[in-house]
């Protein structure tokens, strides 16, 4: 009687106590909301300025460097937020692919038994991930890009690559009925797929090693020249040409690889690559040197430990830290706009905004986009994370 | 549980100070402000020099930056007492809507869109101004309509880039636009070799060509392809705070129309002239209708001197920028300048 | 004997077998060719004395203009009459940490109370003014110093924030998680620079008219709370890390959620992060230039500044290279330090 009593009463006063402080959250959310909705309401009054999304459907008027899709001055806004969109997508996707392998290659080094690669790895990691971003680059952008050849003077390696202040230029393949090779390598893909589940099960059941690299190297090209004969695939490549006109010397055809990319890219890559180099090196460090002797002891070699044994299990140390890596790349890659790179922040957020005046709705679609990106991508390296952890037995 | 009741005590402490913050507000007294502040916040660019440029012991100097020293010397009888913000052409509408300064003196082009889209007021024109294009003399090219196939280095986020693109559509030209967030940014990439072309206001290519490393190696081509009235602005919020801005420029103007200077000022105190005696503040009332004390447009040509003066010492042909009067003379000498007369 | 023990240092560690020599030597070659150039161009060719750009060889570095522009650099456009009220702040700062390393440890949670409650009035009222002192204005700070106290706002913002985040992410209550759980999530979500520019731009939009909060605060707040998602996420780790039977000993005890949290959970957990906290102060620290993106003018954006000075043109590197140092040390050390507190305490914990 007594005891029940009390524990009634002990369960209202959680209830009470648990109750009061999300009810003072709450009241402090919607009242700063409130007055927020309030007074933007009073300010674009005051300020002739009205809320709304319409301004997307009308002419920028302005250009904008390069973009991967057809754009001019006379396009709408909605599309210059595509061109910046793809833009950012294009340098984070190519920040990520560089700064994985150097820091991969980094991060082994960081552990070689050769003292100069060893050092020299502290002093690439220690530098690059110490020196804020936006230093490195303005650093290249300004000082290294700067430094190139005018394009009188460019540097050409045989019409394959030519470099000098106003970009690299590099030849361009184009190619005759492309999606003959498209559909091949969609083929081999699945193929190799199907391959390597099957090798892991053999593998298990029986203990038999597939060589699934070798084998899958030599199906895909089969593949492909089967393809590009039937499919009567071709291509010519397009190089760089020059073109003067009057005094201005100019280089047209070719992949264009404009300076404020470059120095975006390489910054953008070198400074995630140390932060990956070291989770790379914490990983293999987190792995037991028991582990090592003990594939030994089972007669696996020196690769068969390296790939079956350490990678797999490095790799779930290293997974999470860098996937936080890969963000913060594409949410770094937005400093574009202290050297004019076209991305989202600078286009969108910096050059639309400033020729609309609509702060809130501008400065909220690219919170909103980048916020999308961000979860997305953590989201499918989740996934992926999950995926290795199950290996695990 | 004492301490969640003080605790949420504390929070509706917060709340309510917030209310009252918040109810508890003044606007539109932007010359009280000034005079409770002791100092007026005036936003200038980044450094053009001869407009608003400052120097490795932090003074500012030029043609916008003596605005400012006028508006200071006719609220607070101090040119020296004013705060100049570094402003990107990006942000400098917002940072003046946002209240962080009082007036925008920032070769800023009066447009009917910013006028009336941007809630703010220009109050008149202190330089006129067109766009134009500088190009290297080794490229040897007389004129823009020449320019095809270019590469074009500007800052971003101001009417250029716009006058730009109608001017080689209209032409027919291909270009290649560079832009840039800083006015210094696109003319060291220019210098550096990265475009064939830098285009801005033309008294804005005149003091940015000082910052090339050589600059008898450029030259202005002679198109001029928009019209671009400078002028500053303010929020258009405050009617009376637009008057002293406004007529603070007018007395500039007027000023060198009749002769007077920070020199002769005083010895004209004796002068019969109504219109000088006006200016001078020794009749009429005119400084009631600001709100200001009568010697206010005294002030302004005594501590910073009149639109000419202003004119000669930072941009004229004396100086590096070395911009001719052309449209901005006195009416009276051949140029444009107007000003409605101050009584 | 000396000799036999340099050569097996050398072979084991540079020459062990025949790739590891080719690239040991090719890296010898390269360095034995750049570093000396460097040198030349940064020590011994270099100008150090004069006032004017026209006092530079062109063959090396032109220390003369960070000397010139020095005072800029690290003060920003502070009135130089009243540069003493900067550096006292700094003295008081410096004096205040480094006496905790010669007092006895119980006596150290006062400093660190000082430090948190009542330094930050006290430098406050010194930079801003008040109490007799001319007040400056914020936008006339600027410089390695504005760097320091954008880092030290946001530190001592961010880090309390930062654990009631942390806690409410994992408090049982519904709204209170899911409300953490957002936030912290958004704020990680998005770059720094929307958060800057929002700050800087839309912010006062949303405030009544005539308030106006002044720009540096507004971004120096900005900062603060994106820092404190970050922070919440380290704390988070160190929170999951502690064993279950801490709760329940310290709820056995009789102790309410905020002793339990505050005197138990919360010294151990923040012990166990101290790298990764050390690590999102270092962020904080690499992130304040980003401020010159709204025109607020912090080291890196004075060297911006100076370096597009007519009279100073073409001297990007020296420039680039002074800032990059400076961060590069302050990054460095404090990076240095924490992997110390990080042996120290793994040693000793429970």
């Amino acid at each position: 009687m007594f005891s029940s009593n009390f524990k009634n009463n002990l369960k209202k006063n959680l209830e009470f106590f648990n109750l009061l402080p999300q009810l003072v959250l709450i009241f402090i959310l919607i009242f700063l909301i409130y007055s927020f909705i309030i007074n933007t309401e009073i300010n674009l009054k005051s300020r002739n300025l009205n809320f709304g999304f319409d301004f997307l459907n009308t002419n920028t008027g302005f250009d904008v460097q390069f973009s991967l899709i057809s754009y001019d001055g006379s396009s709408s806004f909605l599309r210059v937020y595509f061109v910046g969109l793809l833009n950012t997508l294009l340098v984070a996707i190519f920040g990520i692919f560089f700064a994985t392998i150097l820091g991969f290659v980094i991060g082994v080094s960081r552990l070689s038994s050769n003292w100069i690669i060893n050092k020299l790895s502290l002093v690439y990691v220690e530098i690059f991930r110490n020196v804020p971003l936006i230093l490195q680059i303005l650093f290249f952008y300004f000082v290294v890009i700067r430094s190139f050849p005018n394009p009188e003077k460019s540097f050409i390696i045989l019409n394959f690559f030519i470099a000098n202040l106003q970009g690299i230029y590099i030849p361009k393949f184009l190619f005759v009925n492309f999606s003959s090779i498209l559909f091949a390598l969609l083929i081999s893909l699945i193929g190799i797929i199907i391959l390597k589940r099957y090798a892991n099960k053999i593998f298990y059941d029986k203990g038999k090693i597939i060589p699934v690299i070798k084998i899958s190297l030599f199906f895909t090209s089969v593949i492909l020249i089967l393809f590009s004969l039937i499919g009567q695939v071709s291509f010519t490549i397009e190089f760089p040409k020059i073109v003067k006109n009057f005094g201005i010397i100019n280089y047209v055809g070719g992949v264009k690889l404009v300076p404020e990319f470059i120095a975006l890219l390489f910054s953008l890559s070198l400074y995630t690559s140390a932060f990956i180099a070291e989770n790379v090196r914490a990983g293999i460090l987190s792995i037991n040197k028991g582990q090592k002797e003990a594939s030994r002891s089972l007669g696996l070699n020196d690769s068969q430990t390296l790939k079956l044994i350490i990678i797999p299990q490095a790799l779930r140390v290293i997974i999470p830290p860098t996937t936080n890596q890969y963000l913060n790349l594409t949410k770094n890659s937005s400093l574009a706009t202290t050297i004019g790179y076209p991305d989202l922040a600078a286009v969108f957020a910096g050059t639309a905004l400033s020729q609309t005046g609509k702060a809130i709705e501008i400065i909220f679609i690219v919170m909103m986009t980048y916020l999308t990106i961000s979860l997305l991508i953590s989201f499918i390296l989740n996934l992926y994370n999950k995926k290795i952890a199950i290996i695990e037995r | 549980m004492k301490k969640i009741r003080i605790n949420s005590f504390a929070v509706l402490a917060f709340v309510v100070t917030f209310i009252f913050t918040t109810f508890n507000a003044n606007a539109n007294q932007t010359r009280e402000n000034v005079i409770k502040r002791g100092s007026l916040n005036c936003g200038v660019s980044q450094g053009v020099p001869g407009f608003s440029n400052a120097d490795a012991s932090g003074k500012w100097t030029g043609l916008d930056v003596d605005f400012c020293r006028a508006l200071a010397a006719a609220v607070l009888g101090d040119p020296n007492k004013v705060k100049y913000t570094p402003l990107s052409a990006k942000d400098r509408f917002e940072v003046l809507k946002a209240g962080d300064i009082d007036v925008l003196a920032r070769n800023t082009t009066w447009t009917l869109a910013r006028d009336g889209g941007l809630a703010v007021e220009f109050i008149g024109v202190n330089f006129y101004d067109g766009q134009g294009f500088l190009v290297r003399k080794a490229a040897n090219i007389n004129s823009a309509k020449k320019l095809n196939n270019v590469k074009v280095c500007l800052e971003t986020g101001t009417t250029t880039e716009l006058n730009l693109r109608d001017y080689f559509n209209a032409n027919k030209l291909k270009y290649e636009q560079i832009g840039f967030t800083k006015a210094d940014d696109a003319v060291a990439a220019y210098d550096a070799g990265r475009c064939e072309v830098y285009t801005t206001d033309k008294s804005g290519i005149a003091a940015n060509r000082t910052k090339t490393k050589n600059p008898a190696d450029h030259i202005i081509l002679p198109e001029t392809i928009s019209k671009e009235p400078l002028g500053p602005v303010v929020r258009g919020n405050d009617e009376n705070w637009v008057n002293i801005a406004r007529w603070t420029l007018n007395v500039m103007i007027e000023a060198e129309e009749y002769n007077v200077t920070k020199k002769n000022i005083d010895s004209l105190k004796s002068t019969t002239d109504p219109v000088i005696k006006r200016l001078l503040g020794l009749e009429g009332d005119l400084g009631k209708n600001l709100n200001l004390d009568n010697n206010w447009s005294y002030n302004i040509v005594k501590l910073v001197g009149n639109y000419g003066e202003s004119y000669e010492a930072n941009v004229g042909t004396k100086t590096p920028v070395n911009l001719p009067r052309a449209l901005n003379a006195s009416w009276r000498k051949g140029g444009i300048l107007y000003a409605p007369p101050v009584r | 004997m000396q000799i036999e023990n340099i050569k097996n240092w050398l072979k084991i560690n540079l020459f062990s077998s025949w790739y590891y020599s080719l690239i040991s030597i090719i890296i010898i070659y390269y360095f034995l060719l750049i570093f000396p150039k460097f040198l030349d161009w940064a020590v011994f060719n270099a100008t150090f004395i004069g006032n004017e750009k026209s006092d530079c060889k062109s063959s090396g570095a032109c220390w003369v203009f960070i000397k010139v522009w020095f005072n800029k650099l690290i003060y920003g456009f502070y009135p130089e009459k009243d540069l003493w009220r900067i550096n006292l702040s700094f003295f008081i700062l410096i004096f205040t940490i480094s006496l905790s390393f010669f007092i006895k440890d119980k006596f150290k949670i006062y400093i660190l109370f000082f430090l948190i409650l009542i330094f930050p009035i006290i430098a406050f009222v010194l930079i801003k003014g008040g109490f007799g002192l001319e007040y400056i204005e914020t936008r006339e700070w600027g410089g390695l110093s504005l760097t320091f106290i954008l880092t030290f706002f946001g530190i001592i913002f961010a880090f309390p924030l930062g654990i009631l985040l942390a806690l409410g992410r994992r408090s049982e209550l519904f709204f209170i998680r899911y409300f953490s759980l957002l936030f912290i999530e958004f704020w990680r979500g998005i770059p720094l620079i929307t958060v800057i520019f929002a700050a800087a731009i839309m912010f006062p939009i949303f405030l009544p008219q005539g308030l106006n909060v002044d720009k540096l605060l507004r971004v120096a707040v900005g900062i603060a709370i994106f820092e404190s998602a970050y922070i919440a996420e380290v704390v988070r780790g160190g929170l999951q890390s502690l064993p279950k039977g801490q709760y329940e000993a310290a709820k056995s005890l009789g102790m309410g959620y905020w002793k339990m949290n505050f005197l138990v959970i919360l010294p151990q957990a923040i012990k166990a992060v101290i790298p990764g906290i050390t690590n999102t102060f270092i962020a904080l620290f690499k992130d304040t230039p980003l401020i010159i993106l709204v025109g607020l003018l912090e080291l890196l954006g004075m060297v911006n500044l100076a370096k597009s000075n007519s009279y100073w043109l073409g001297l990007a590197v020296e420039g680039y290279l002074f800032v990059g140092i400076i961060f590069w040390f302050f990054s460095f050390i404090l990076s240095r330090y924490s992997q110390n507190l990080e042996k120290k305490f793994s040693s000793e914990r429970y």
